[in-house]
């Protein structure tokens, strides 16, 4: 695994042919994929924790929205990869038509939509659980003090769980990072430097899950376990400072 | 009322209606999928589909047997390896919560659950495929195993820690061993979440394709040895569905449609156990 060196994960060309090895165009292409799906997915996420929080704890209406939500968080990866590529793309295909970029379908921009959809449960049941947990008087004084509702989110309520939601921000990242199926099946597996966010890329989880079973020599090899490695320690670090704030927090 | 709190009354009505627009629209992604697929999945399912293996490209009919067999039994495997192990692992870490060897394993649990599945499979690859030299339907159900702990693990602690300590002591009290008491008193008490949590689990593991992809590795015909390839729901749905055929998408909504199903009963399932029994996971 060493004998790749620390240069691995700046080089620029991923070419077995010629055992030309670099991980840079999977690191951005994972990089690029999991922050606009998080851009994406923020303000969802932020308006159902919002909306089962604060505005609509109990009822029927809430407890549909919840196990929906949760239900979205059961459907196997495969299965989101599967309508992305059969619906989503040629939707996709005919908007990149429209503003006039060269239409792909398949692609980051695609990927991030669906890892998007898929890591809305994990920020949205958090950051609700968050909301929760604002003392009630907190909230009473604001209201006393003539203050809207609106207001009251956001000067009591989001200050107040700020670290919580950014540790749910963060466990959704980690979700994203290490999303495979569904990420492999739509953004193109190209192993070149994606030129704009509508062009096929490659991840470091889509990479591997695509030419494991194809490295026919131990370099090849060792260089896709590298990738494993990477994404493996990038994480765990991340869910362990997610869980760190949110124990912290709780704990409070 | 002045002009002013107009003003902030209206923004507040303006972020009402923003945040809750927002928060239902998402729910159309999984109501569009579900209905997608059940509409394209439908018409696949007959008897021949789940009975007969798939045809070669170009011929009609087939079925996905092996898939629903081998899904079936890798599964399986796994839960005989994971449940053991979840559970006990699970009722340690909820009779010693402040211990060293605790706060470790409460640790590399939470590591285990952030692990990205496609890495399980590296792992389970070197440690299981290649000293045995093939691929093999065992591997899978390994990496499905491990896949597994962190939810079962998580979730019998969690339930087992409800349980009042007057319980316990009671038990102690008249004289019981511990491992008695653990078995008689704390296991029977949680029994329901331990149960819900391993429902949960298989729920996650069903449709998990990544760590197959290089240890179970798939298999056209059907086979029922667990030393040699074999196909699983999810791999088929993945081969089938990036295959550049028709008729191999259409198979693939079949299989699609009864994965979906399987793992939302489950989860469906599952819920409405914890709340008719009041259990908190």
């Amino acid at each position: 695994m060493k004998e790749l060196g620390i240069k691995y994960l700046w080089g620029r060309t991923w070419d077995p042919v010629s055992n030309v090895y670099g991980a840079f165009p999977f690191l951005l292409g994972t990089l690029l994929t999991s922050f606009l799906a998080l851009i994406i997915s923020i303000p969802f996420s932020f308006a159902v924790a919002v909306y089962l929080g604060e505005y609509n704890p109990k009822g029927w209406l809430s407890n549909f929205l919840k196990n929906t939500v949760e239900l979205i968080a059961a459907v196997p990866s495969v299965i989101y990869g599967f309508w992305g590529l059969l619906v989503l793309v040629p939707l996709i295909r005919e908007l990149e038509l429209k503003i006039g970029v060269l239409p792909y379908g398949i692609g980051i921009f695609t990927a991030s939509l669906i890892l998007a959809v898929m890591i809305i449960p994990y920020a949205a049941s958090l950051g609700r659980e968050m909301i929760r947990l604002v003392p009630s008087h907190l909230k009473e004084a604001a209201y006393a003090l003539g203050a809207t509702r609106w207001e009251v989110i956001r000067n009591v309520v989001l200050p107040y769980t700020k670290s919580g939601l950014f540790a749910g921000i963060l466990l959704s990242l980690g979700r994203a990072l290490g999303e495979t199926m569904a990420v492999t099946m739509v953004i193109g597996n190209t192993s070149e430097i994606p030129s704009s966010i509508f062009a096929p890329g490659n991840t470091m989880a889509s990479v591997i899950a695509n030419e494991f079973t194809e490295a026919d020599r131990t370099v090849y090899l060792s260089a896709l376990i590298e990738l494993g490695l990477v994404l493996f320690l990038v994480t765990v670090v991340i869910n362990i400072i997610g869980k760190r704030i949110i124990q912290r927090f709780t704990n409070e | 009322m002045s002009a002013h709190v107009k003003y902030r009354v209206g923004k507040s009505k303006l972020a009402q209606g923003i945040i809750v627009f927002l928060a239902f629209v998402i729910t159309l992604p999984l109501i569009f999928i579900i209905l997608y697929i059940f509409e394209k999945g439908i018409t696949k399912i007959n008897w021949d589909f789940i009975t007969k293996i798939p045809k070669p490209v170009g011929e009609a009919g087939g079925g996905i047997v092996n898939a629903l067999v081998g899904s079936i039994l890798i599964v399986l495997a796994a839960s005989v390896i994971a449940i053991p192990i979840g559970i006990m692992g699970g009722i340690y870490l909820s009779e010693n919560r402040t211990s060293r060897l605790s706060y470790w394993s409460r640790l590399s649990v939470d590591v285990l659950q952030a692990v990205p599945s496609i890495v399980v499979g590296i792992v389970v690859y070197f440690w299981v495929v290649k000293p045995v030299g093939a691929f093999s339907a065992i591997s899978g159900s390994v990496a499905l195993a491990i896949m597994m702990l962190p939810i079962l693990i998580r979730s019998t602690e969690e339930t087992l820690k409800l349980i009042p300590f007057s319980l316990k002591e009671a038990g102690l009290a008249l004289g019981l061993p511990y491992h008695r008491v653990i078995l008689k008193v704390i296991v029977p008490c949680g029994v329901s979440g331990i149960l819900s949590g391993i429902m949960l689990s298989i729920a996650r593991i069903a449709g998990e394709t990544a760590p197959l992809l290089f240890t179970a590795f798939g298999n056209p015909f059907l086979n029922t040895n667990l030393k040699r390839p074999m196909q699983s729901l999810p791999l088929m749905i993945f081969n089938y569905a990036t295959s550049p055929y028709d008729e191999w998408h259409e198979m693939a909504w079949g299989a699609a449609l009864i994965l979906l199903f399987t793992v939302l009963f489950l989860n469906i399932t599952t819920k409405l156990i914890t709340r008719r029994w009041n259990v908190q996971l």
